[in-house]
Order: structure tokens, then sequence, then C-alpha cells
């Protein structure tokens, strides 16, 4: 595998993500909504409440909304980046170029792949920053960066982001239209969100020990799902079933 | 520069390729003729490496097609224009060539040299920044046939690329295809069009599944029709009728007031019937020589097949 073909591929997206409002528009109210949003909310608790403790629970189970949005960006972008091609007929003349069904997935992957994690970790700087500055003076200390949301943006926003990328290659090799494939693909989010809202009525407890369990299932996972979609995305296979 | 040696290809338990064998020559322009579902795009693919082959082998350049290394090497060195053009709508025509330049492994300095030549070419070259997406059909016909030639290939497949043009687009990717044809590239081209076949290819392949017939457009209608010359007379009579069946037999008919004579070689013939009927008082006030379309051929032959 060529990365200079993977990256051209993946470039091509960029450069049509950045003309498709909508996709950078989707990506911008998340980030907005989950980085500014959630702090003030945070501080809004922290006014009223007097207690110290519920603090550090609400930081934790707001940074899993960055495991979340690593699942969800990726949802808009691979569909455009695959079914669009599909709308567009484009996909005969580009297989009909020297590159490898391999080049051509990871190409595919790296463009969702890459906006998703980026846009992750600026939105998880900024609340971090946020939420320090709304907290410290009640905590005492700076309660962010830790080993929580350590886990959560090195680890499990990564590989969310893969399953998600891969659900969605999987997904849009099946439909013919856009919103069809991002609403297929929203179904990846709910195990997601049945943790976030386990954690929110406290009946789980994100603690190190279960983010890395977390990570650890989601790393199984992501293997099958690269198997599945590798078996998939073979060109015969792209041209006579997927057009 | 196409070998092609019991080609089959099948979907399942039907066949959409049958046997199919054939030779291009390098610089040959070879047009693909046949119904919807007769293989025409299967056999495309399979050449352009896109989709497997079930049985029989083909080369190209001496590069076997089902054979993953040689795989790549046959789709750096052909162009294609498939049926749908499948542009990036929302980047420009400029950008569009630039990434299949880059797909290509086409160097920066040639692939900026070859993109302004094909634009040129194509008079696209002052619309070179706008989106495609704003394009005619004739326009993105044009893009994408500069798409398919960006890496200077030896062999293009065209794949119906006058399909759904207005005439005028049409005689405009007509004219450049022949163009190309006059700068030696050697052309494979799947196409309905038969007064396009008639006026671009050297050689026709006709194709319902399997190959029934290869051979020029020429060659092709006389095999179907033979030659027939038209006598028109003022009157018929018995006796012109007797004179011309004392030289041809049965190979004639009437209609009206005219005689329809099937002929071998019209140059050595007609004189010697034009003889005959004006010694048996014949008046012949026209002689025309029948030449039936390609698209008359194509349809018996067709009509044949049933």
């Amino acid at each position: 595998m060529r990365p200079t073909k993977v990256w051209l591929i993946a470039s091509k997206d960029f450069r049509i993500f950045r003309k498709k409002t909508s996709i950078l528009y989707s990506i911008i109210v998340f980030e907005v909504v989950v980085s500014i949003g959630l702090p003030f909310i945070l501080r809004r608790v922290v006014e009223t409440t007097g207690a110290r403790a519920p603090i550090p629970v609400f930081i934790d189970s707001f940074s899993f909304w960055f495991v979340i949005g690593s699942a969800m960006i990726p949802i808009s972008i691979a569909s455009y980046s695959i079914v669009g091609e599909k709308v567009q007929k484009s996909l005969e003349p580009l297989l009909a170029t020297p590159i490898t069904d391999e080049e051509l997935l990871a190409g595919k992957a790296t463009a969702a792949f890459i906006p998703a994690i980026i846009s992750t970790y600026i939105g998880a700087f900024v609340f971090m920053t946020l939420v320090d500055q709304f907290t410290s003076a009640r905590l005492g200390y700076r309660y962010l960066p830790n080993w929580n949301i350590g886990v959560i943006l090195l680890l499990l926003a990564p590989l969310a982001c893969i399953l998600s990328v891969g659900t969605n290659v999987l997904v849009s090799s099946r439909v013919n239209d856009v919103r069809t494939a991002q609403q297929m693909g929203a179904f990846i989010l709910m195990p997601f969100a049945a943790v976030y809202v386990l954690s929110e009525v406290q009946i789980l407890s994100l603690t190190i020990s279960t983010l890395l369990l977390m990570s650890l299932v989601l790393f199984i996972v992501d293997l099958g799902v690269f198997y599945l979609v590798k078996a998939t995305f073979q060109r015969e296979e792209i041209l006579t079933k997927w057009s | 520069m196409i070998d092609v040696f019991n080609l089959t290809k099948k979907f399942g338990d039907t066949a959409a390729v049958d046997g199919l064998s054939f030779h291009i020559d390098e610089g040959e322009v070879f047009g693909f003729l046949g119904p919807n579902g007769a293989g025409k795009t299967t056999t495309t693919r399979m050449l352009c490496c896109l989709i497997s082959k079930t049985g029989g082998e083909a080369r190209i350049a001496g590069y076997e097609i089902g054979n993953k290394p040689d795989s790549l090497k046959i789709r750096g060195i052909i162009g294609l224009v498939p049926d749908n053009v499948g542009l990036y709508d929302e980047l420009s025509a400029y950008d569009n060539l630039d990434y299949y330049g880059q797909l290509y492994d086409c160097p920066d300095r040639q692939r900026a040299e070859n993109i302004e030549h094909y634009l040129r070419m194509m008079d696209l070259w002052e619309r070179r920044n706008d989106p495609v997406g704003g394009f005619s059909k004739g326009m993105k016909q044009k893009t994408a046939l500069a798409r398919a030639l960006i890496h200077d290939p030896k062999l293009l497949f065209l794949d119906e690329p006058t399909a759904s043009l207005d005439p005028e687009s049409s005689k405009m990717v007509t004219d450049l295809i022949l163009e190309l044809k006059r700068r030696g590239k050697t052309i494979f081209l799947n196409t309905h069009n038969l007064d396009e076949a008639q006026r671009i290819c050297d050689r026709i392949g006709l194709l319902k599944t399997r190959l029934l017939t290869v051979s020029t457009p020429e060659q092709l209608r006389r095999a179907v029709w033979g030659t027939r010359t038209v006598f028109e007379l003022k009157e018929i009579n018995e006796s012109v009728l007797s004179a011309v069946q004392r030289l041809k037999g049965k190979d004639f008919t009437v209609e009206g007031n005219k005689i329809v004579v099937d002929v071998a070689d019209p140059a050595e013939e007609n004189p010697g019937l034009v003889r005959a009927i004006v010694s048996a008082g014949g008046e012949i006030q026209f002689t025309t020589q029948l030449n039936p379309d390609l698209q008359e051929t194509y349809l018996r032959l067709m009509e044949e097949t049933k």
C-alpha cells in the first residue's frame, strides 16, 4: 500500500468536504455544544450546588461525549465520501486507475477519520480549558486533564471513530443515498449513548478500569468490522453490486 | 494491442459474455456494437481489469488480465470514459484532471502541461477553474475524455461516449475521437450509434453475448446484403424481364417500375445489364447503386440471431 495514494484520495475528499457546508456545520455545531455548552452547564451546577462531590462525576460523564462525538462525526463524512462517489457515478473511472482496493479503502477511511479526530481533540482542548476555569476554584485544583480523559481521547475516541468509519463503509455499500446512509449509520451511536446515560444515572461508573475494559471490547469489535469491510470492499463487488 | 481468446463472464448461471475471441491492432479504432445487455460494458470492464473473467484469456500490450500485478500495469496504460462520466461536480475541471493525473503517477510538470493541452484541445481552458457541476453534458463528456487522456494512455476505452448528447455535442465528441485516431491512439468504442461507428471505426464487432462477427463496416454490409443495382424504367415489359433473366437467372426482383438486381461486381456487370435492357426495348430513366447503411445491416443481423 502506497501512503501517497492513500493521502491523495483522502485529500481530494477533504477538498470536497470544505465545499459541503452541511458537513462543516454538523461538525462545528456538535463541537460548540459539547466543548462550550457542557462546561457552561457545569458552571451552573457549580453555582447552584454547594457540594464538591458531584462535580467530578459530571465532568467524567460529560467527557464521554468526546467518544460519542468521534463516533458521530464520521457518519456524515463517510456517507458523503462513499455514497457521494456512488451518486456521482465516479467509482468506475476511479477504480480504473492504477490504485489498489486497499489504497482506496484506506483513503476513504482516512478522509473520515482525520477530521473527526482533529475536531474531537480541538473540542476536548476547549472543554478542558473551560471546565478547569469554571471548577478549579470550587475543587481547589485543576481536574482536567486526568487519566480518564487521557484514555477517552487516546484510546476510546479513536477506536469509536474506527468503528464508526467501518460501519459506515458497510452501510454505504448497501444504500444509494446519503441521508439513508447517515440514518442507518447512526445506529452505531446507540451503545455509546447507553453508556453515557448509565453513567449519568450513576449505574455505571466511568473509572479508569471501566474505560480500559471498554477500549478492549471496542478493539475486538473493530477487528471484526475491519475484516468484514475488507471482504466487502472488493473492486468487482463495488462495481457490480454497489452502484 | 488487445488479444482476446474465448473470454467468458458469468454472473451466477447467466453468461453475460460468452467465448469472445478477437484481436485489435495498435492504432486501430474498434467498435463494439450490440443491444442493451449484449455484454459490451461487461467486456470493457473485464479488459480494464475492473471485474474478473470467468474463463478464457485476454492480453493488453502483453499484460494478462486477471493477473493482479499485470492488472495494475494495464490500468496504468489505459484510459476509460465510462457511460456515466463520473466527474466530481464540486471540483473544477482543472482539479478533476489534476487528481486523476496524480492517481496515474503523472509527474508534476508533465501533468500541468497535459492538463493545459487537453483542456485547450477540448476548448475548455477558459472554464478550467469552474466547478464541473455547472457544465453542460457535452462539456462534461469532453472533460471526461480529457481525464482519460491525462496520462497519455496507449489505449482508450470509450463506453457510449455520445449517448444522451444533443446532435451538436455528439458531433463535437465524435470529431475529437477522430482527432485522437489521427494521433494514433488505439480506441475501443462501445456504441449504439451506428452512424458514429460507421464514421469512426476501422473494424466493428457485433456482440450479443457471443461475438456474431468482426469486420470492416463495408465488408459487413456486403456480407449481409451483397451489392444491388436498381434500374428505374419508364415501363417494364416481358421482353425486358426475359433479357435480365437470361443474364442473372433469379437474382433480381421487380418493385413497380424498378428492377433490383443482385450484382457481385457492379463495375463489371452493370454495363451488360444496361445493354440487355435497352436492347429489349426498355427505357432506363435512373440507375442507382444500393448501399444499405450499417443500421439496416445491424438490425438484420440481430433479427437473424433471435
